[in-house]
C-alpha cells in the first residue's frame, strides 16, 4: 500500500467481490431439478441406446402372444398385434425426443431473432412485426399445424417446421419484453457511441443478457412441443405407424381400453406424462436459479 | 436550536415525561448468509432525547438503515437483533406482541423513506392515504378527510383540496415527499425516523422539505432520529450525530463538536473528502480515503477502521478501542483521538500549471440554435431551446440546473444519441457534426465519449473488464495484438486499477471500481471532449473524491475537454473552469465558474447556490425557489423563471418578454431583466434577508 501512497490523488485498489457460485452448482443443490434431469436423462439414454435396452424387437409380431398382461416375459404386456410394449415405449421415445427439440430450437431461433429486432428497433418496425405476430397467435395452434401437414405430408421435418413455426411468434414476444428492458441500460447508447452497428449491438451486448429469459422459455416451449408431438401423432399426423411412438400407439389401443387392456394405452401415456413433468421440474429450478 | 426546545410546549404525547424517546444500549444485528452469522450491527448505543434531533451518518454499508429498521422490527427475515436492547419511549419493540407492535408502529414512531413514490400506494389518491392514519385512529371518513386536509395544510402544499384528489403518480417528488411526511406525522408520534428523506430530490426542493422538517419539529415537539450519507445535511439539521462506520458508532457529540472538533480518523477524512467551499482542481487535489470499507460482517480483531487509517498503531489493530469521552456529549473510539486533529493527507499533489486553461482561439464544440422537442402537436415538450454555446479545448464546462432543466438532453444530442431539431448546428473544430450517429466519421466518433452515472447500467455485466476496455481499442483506436495488449495495460493503470482485475466481471466490482472501468472505456479511443454526466452521484463520498481526482488528473495528462453535468454544486466548482446553468432548455446563465459562483450572479444560480447546506451547521441567508420547476410542456410567457423568481420585477417586464443573454463581464453572461450593477446591489451580503422578507408579503 505505501508505495501506492504517492500516486497523486489516489488510493489503492486491490480488492474484488467474491466470484458469485456458477449457476449450475446451484442447480445441482435443488432435488427437483436433479429428478427431473435424472428421468430426461433414462429417457433420452432411450432414445439414443433403445435397441440396445429393449427387450424385444419393438416391430416383431407374436401373435400367439396378442393382448397379453403384463408379465414375467412381457413385463409391460403386449399389444393387439402382440408387439411388446415395454420395447414399444423405451424405442418411442427416440422419434418424440429428436422433433421435439429440434422443433423447440427452431422457433427459439427465429423467434429470439424477430424478438431482437422488434425491441431493439422499435417503433414503425415493432409495430408491424407485433400485429402480423399477433395474427397468428390469434390462430388456434392444432388446426392450422393439422392442416399443413395434410396439405405437405406426415414427415419428422414437416412436424419440426410447422412447430417451430407456431412456437416463434410465442418467443418473439418473451424476448421482445426482455430485450425493451435492456434497452433502457446505459451500455446500449455507449455502443453505439464506439460506432457498432446495430447487428453487433442486437447480438453482442443484449443477447447475452436476455440469454437467461430465453434458456427459461425454451425448457417452457419444449414440454408443450411434446405435447404438439404426442398430440398430432394421435390424430395420425405425426410419426406414422408401424414406427414405435408414444402418441400413435395411444391412438392404435385406446379402443381396446373398454375390453380391459389398460397397459397398451397406459404406459405409453405415462412415457409423456413424465417427460412432461421432468420438463416442468427442470424448468422450475432453472428459473429460481436465475431470478435468484 | 437548544433555546427552541427550551421554548417549545412538551408534545401531547410526551407521557413519561422522564428519560429519552429513544434509547439503545449495545445494539448487534447479525445478516445469516449462506449459512453464516454476519454480524452487520456491533455495540451500537446511543439517546435521542425528548424533542432532540439525533443524526446518524455513515457511507453505504455502515449499518445506518439497518439500525432504523431494526428499531421498528422490520429487519430482513435473515436478520436479527442478536444483542442489546431497544426502548421506545420506555417499550421495548424485541418483546412486543403482535399487536401492541402495530400498535407501536400506528401510533409511536414513523418512518419516511427515501423513495417517496415507494412510499404511496399508486392506486390511492393521497388525500385518502393521509385519512387512513385518522381512521386507524378512529375517527370517520369524513372527519378524517377534513383532518388529511388539514395536515397538507401543515407541510405546506400549494393547494391541499387539489393534492387531496391526485394519485401519487400525479404529484413531484417534492410533493409526494410532503404527503409521506403528512402520513408520517399525522398519528403524532412520539419518534420520527428520516432515512434519507432528501438525497432522491433537487437540491432546491431538499432545502424546502429541509425548512419544513425544522419547521414541523419545532411545532409538534417530536424527537428525530435523521438518517443521511450528506454530513452538510444532517450538520444542519441536527442537534446530536453519530458517525457510524461498518457497523460501529466511531464518534458521537453535538453536531458542532463532530464536524468542527471531529476526534475520530473516520470522520476527519470523510470532511477532507467534501471539496470544501471554493477548492478547485487547480490548488490541489481531494483527499481520499485509501482501502475500502470491510465487507459486511467481517470481524476485525481491533478498531474497525485500523486498516484504512494513517494513524493506527499496533494497539489498534489488537484492541477495539472503547468509547473515550471527551467532555459533554462528545466521545471517540479511537485511542489516538487527542492526535486526529493533524491526520496526514492521503494524497500528494504534484501541481499542475494553475490557470493552464487559457483561452485558445479556436472553439472546440460551438453548440448553435440548438432546441430539443420531444413528441408532436399538444403533447410536445421542448427540453431546449435555441441554446447558444462554445466548449473551448481543454476546459471543463459545468453544466447545472434542477431535473428536467435540459442537462441530459443538451449533452445527449451533442453526442448524436438523440437527433436535435431541424435549424440546430453542432460543430466539432469548425466543421459540422451530423446529427446521425452512423453519419459521423471515425475521428468525430473516437472525438466524443461518454461517462455515465451509474456504472451498473452503463457497464455490460455479462463482459469482462478486458472485454469493455479492450473494444474501444479495437474499434476507434484501431488496434490489435501486442500494441491493443500494451494499450490496455496501460490504460486500466491510468485509472489505478491493477492488470489482474481485467478478468473480473462488472458485478464483482465495487461501485468506485466500476466507475473507473467506465472512465477507461470513455478514454479508449482517445476523446476530445468527455461528458460526465452525474459521475459520482451514485459513489460515496470517499469515492467521489477518488473519482473527481481521477477526473483531473486524466484531464492534466490527456488535454481533454470535459462537459460535466451535476446537481452538486461543491463538485462542479471543485472541477469547472467555467459554467452553464440551465433552466426549463435555456442557458440563464454561463461564464468562469469563479464569477457565476462569486456573483453578482441570475436569481436562480442565486437560489441554487443558497440551497446547498453547508458543513458549518449555520444558516445561511437563504433565498427559497417556492414551488416546483414547471412543465417543459407549457413554459411560462416572458422570462420562463418569472413564476418562481424571487426578485421578479414590480414592472411586469419579467412576465411580458424574454430577457436576451447579456455579455454583463467579459465572457460572463446572464439572462436577466435586472441590470447586472443592480443584480450586485441586490445580491450584497444582508441584503438578501429583506428580499426574503418581500416575497413572503
Amino acid at each position: 500500500m505505501s508505495a501506492d501512497v504517492a500516486v497523486p490523488g489516489e488510493v489503492t485498489v486491490a480488492h474484488a467481490y467474491a466470484a458469485p457460485p456458477a449457476s449450475w452448482r446451484l442447480l445441482a443443490r435443488k432435488p427437483a431439478f436433479v429428478a427431473g434431469a435424472g428421468i430426461l436423462l433414462l429417457w433420452m439414454a432411450c432414445a439414443v441406446l433403445g435397441h440396445l435396452i429393449a427387450p424385444y424387437d419393438p416391430l416383431a409380431q407374436q401373435l400367439l402372444a396378442r393382448n397379453a398382461a403384463p408379465s414375467g416375459t412381457h413385463l409391460l404386456g403386449t399389444d393387439p398385434l402382440g408387439r411388446d410394449v415395454l420395447s414399444r415405449v423405451i424405442s418411442g421415445a427416440r422419434d418424440i425426443l429428436t422433433i421435439a427439440p429440434l422443433a423447440t430450437l427452431l422457433g427459439a431461433v427465429l423467434g429470439t431473432a424477430l424478438g431482437l429486432i422488434m425491441g431493439y428497433f422499435g417503433g414503425i418496425v415493432d409495430a408491424v412485426i407485433s400485429r402480423i405476430v399477433e395474427a397468428v397467435l390469434a390462430l388456434p395452434v392444432v388446426i392450422v399445424a393439422f392442416l399443413f401437414v395434410v396439405a405437405v405430408g406426415p414427415s419428422s421435418l414437416t412436424l419440426i417446421v410447422v412447430i417451430g413455426f407456431i412456437f416463434t411468434p410465442l418467443i418473439a414476444r418473451t424476448v421482445r419484453t426482455a430485450v425493451l428492458i435492456e434497452g433502457q441500460q446505459d451500455y446500449l447508447p455507449a455502443a453505439r457511441l464506439l460506432g457498432e452497428r446495430p447487428a453487433y449491438i442486437m447480438i453482442a451486448e443484449i443477447l447475452p443478457n436476455v440469454l437467461p429469459v430465453i434458456v427459461v422459455e425454451f425448457t417452457v416451449r419444449l414440454g408443450y412441443a411434446i405435447f404438439a408431438v404426442a398430440t398430432l401423432s394421435f390424430l395420425g399426423f405425426g410419426v406414422q405407424q408401424p414406427t414405435p411412438d408414444w402418441g400413435g400407439d395411444i391412438a392404435a389401443n385406446y379402443g381396446l381400453l373398454g375390453a380391459g387392456y389398460w397397459w397398451e394405452t397406459l404406459f405409453p401415456a405415462l412415457a409423456i406424462a413424465s417427460v412432461v413433468m421432468a420438463l416442468n421440474l427442470v424448468t422450475d429450478s432453472i428459473e429460481q436459479v436465475l431470478s435468484s | 436550536m437548544t433555546e427552541q426546545q427550551a421554548d417549545a410546549e412538551p408534545g401531547p404525547r410526551a407521557v413519561p415525561a422522564a428519560g429519552p424517546t429513544l434509547r439503545v444500549e449495545h445494539l448487534e444485528i447479525t445478516y445469516r448468509v449462506r449459512g453464516q452469522d454476519r454480524p452487520v450491527v456491533r455495540d451500537v448505543s446511543f439517546e435521542v432525547g425528548r424533542q432532540e434531533s439525533y443524526g446518524l451518518v455513515g457511507e453505504s454499508g455502515s449499518g445506518k438503515s439497518t439500525v432504523a429498521l431494526a428499531l421498528v422490527r422490520y429487519l430482513a427475515r435473515n436478520g436479527r437483533v442478536s444483542g442489546g436492547s431497544i426502548s421506545i419511549n420506555g417499550l421495548d419493540p424485541l418483546g412486543l406482541s403482535a399487536a401492541r407492535l402495530r400498535d407501536l408502529r400506528a401510533r409511536t414512531v414513523s418512518m419516511v423513506y427515501q423513495e417517496p413514490s415507494r412510499a404511496l400506494n399508486p392506486s390511492i389518491k393521497a388525500g385518502r392515504q393521509i385519512a387512513e392514519v385518522f381512521q386507524i385512529a378512529g375517527l370517520d371518513r369524513a372527519s378524517s378527510l377534513d383532518k388529511a386536509r388539514d395536515m397538507l395544510r401543515k407541510v405546506q402544499i400549494a393547494d391541499p383540496g387539489r393534492a387531496m384528489d391526485r394519485y401519487p403518480h400525479e404529484l413531484s417528488g417534492g410533493m409526494a415527499q410532503r404527503v409521506v411526511i403528512a402520513m408520517a406525522l399525522a398519528a403524532e408520534p412520539a419518534l420520527l425516523i428520516l432515512d434519507e428523506p432528501t438525497t432522491a430530490l433537487d437540491a432546491t426542493v431538499e432545502a424546502e422539505i429541509l425548512d419544513l422538517i425544522a419547521e414541523l419539529r419545532r411545532e409538534l415537539a417530536t424527537s428525530v432520529l435523521f438518517i443521511s450519507h450528506n454530513l452538510a445535511v444532517v450538520a444542519s439539521m441536527c442537534d446530536r450525530v453519530g458517525v457510524l462506520y461498518a457497523g460501529e458508532l466511531v464518534e458521537e457529540g453535538t453536531a458542532r463538536q463532530v464536524f468542527g472538533e471531529p476526534a475520530h480518523p473516520y470522520t476527519v477524512a470523510l470532511l477532507h473528502c467534501i471539496p470544501r467551499r471554493g477548492q478547485r482542481k487547480d490548488q490541489g487535489r481531494l483527499d481520499a480515503i485509501p482501502g475500502f470499507l470491510p465487507q459486511p460482517g467481517r470481524v476485525t480483531a481491533g478498531c474497525v477502521f485500523a486498516e484504512r487509517c494513517s494513524l493506527a498503531a499496533d494497539e489498534c489493530r489488537t484492541a477495539p478501542p472503547p468509547a473515550f469521552p471527551l467532555g459533554g456529549w462528545h466521545s471517540s473510539r479511537c485511542y489516538r483521538h487527542s492526535e486526529v486533529a493533524e491526520l496526514p493527507k492521503t494524497t500528494v499533489y504534484e501541481g499542475g500549471e494553475p490557470g493552464q486553461t487559457a483561452r485558445p482561439v479556436a472553439p472546440l464544440v460551438t453548440i448553435s440554435s440548438l432546441s430539443k422537442t420531444f413528441g408532436t402537436g399538444q403533447n410536445a415538450v421542448r427540453a431546449l431551446a435555441n441554446v447558444n454555446l462554445k466548449i473551448w479545448r481543454g476546459e471543463t464546462l459545468g453544466l447545472v440546473g434542477e431535473s428536467g432543466s435540459g442537462k441530459s438532453t443538451l449533452a445527449r444530442t451533442l453526442l448524436g444519441l438523440i437527433p436535435p431539431d431541424r435549424g440546430s448546428v453542432l460543430e466539432l473544430d469548425g466543421t459540422a457534426l451530423s446529427a446521425s450517429l452512423p453519419k459521423r466519421t471515425l475521428e468525430q466518433l473516437k472525438a466524443l465519449q461518454i461517462v455515465f452515472q451509474n456504472p451498473d447500467s452503463a457497464l455490460n455485466r455479462r463482459r469482462s473488464v478486458r472485454w469493455l476496455i479492450a473494444r474501444p481499442l479495437r474499434r476507434l483506436a484501431g488496434l490489435s495484438g501486442r500494441r491493443l495488449a500494451e494499450r490496455l495495460d496501460d490504460l486500466i493503470r491510468s485509472v489505478r486499477m491493477e492488470a489482474r482485475q481485467l478478468n473480473l466481471r462488472p458485478g464483482q466490482l465495487s461501485g468506485g471500481l466500476k466507475q473507473r472501468v467506465a472512465i477507461a472505456r470513455a478514454f479508449g479511443g482517445g476523446p476530445r471532449l468527455v461528458v460526465c454526466d452525474e459521475p459520482t452521484s451514485a459513489l460515496d463520498v470517499s469515492v467521489q473524491a477518488a473519482i473527481l481526482n481521477l477526473l483531473a488528473d486524466l484531464q492534466a495528462k490527456e488535454q481533454v475537454t470535459y462537459l460535466f453535468i451535476s446537481h452538486d454544486l461543491g463538485v462542479v466548482r471543485y472541477l469547472s473552469d467555467r459554467i452553464a446553468v440551465l433552466y426549463l432548455g435555456r442557458i440563464m446563465e454561463i461564464g468562469p465558474a469563479e464569477q457565476v459562483f462569486a456573483g453578482p450572479h441570475h436569481p436562480y444560480t442565486e437560489a441554487l447556490l443558497s440551497a446547498v447546506p453547508s458543513l458549518d451547521g449555520k444558516r445561511t441567508e437563504r433565498i427559497r425557489l417556492t414551488g416546483e420547476i414547471p412543465a417543459a410542456a407549457s413554459p411560462p410567457s416572458g422570462c420562463v423563471f418569472h413564476t418562481r423568481c424571487p426578485r421578479r420585477l414590480a414592472s411586469g417586464a419579467c412576465e411580458h418578454a424574454e430577457p436576451g443573454l447579456d455579455e454583463v463581464e467579459p465572457g460572463h453572461f446572464i439572462s436577466c431583466h435586472i441590470p447586472f450593477g443592480e443584480l450586485r446591489r441586490l445580491q450584497a451580503p444582508g441584503i438578501a434577508v429583506q428580499v426574503k422578507d418581500q416575497a413572503q408579503k
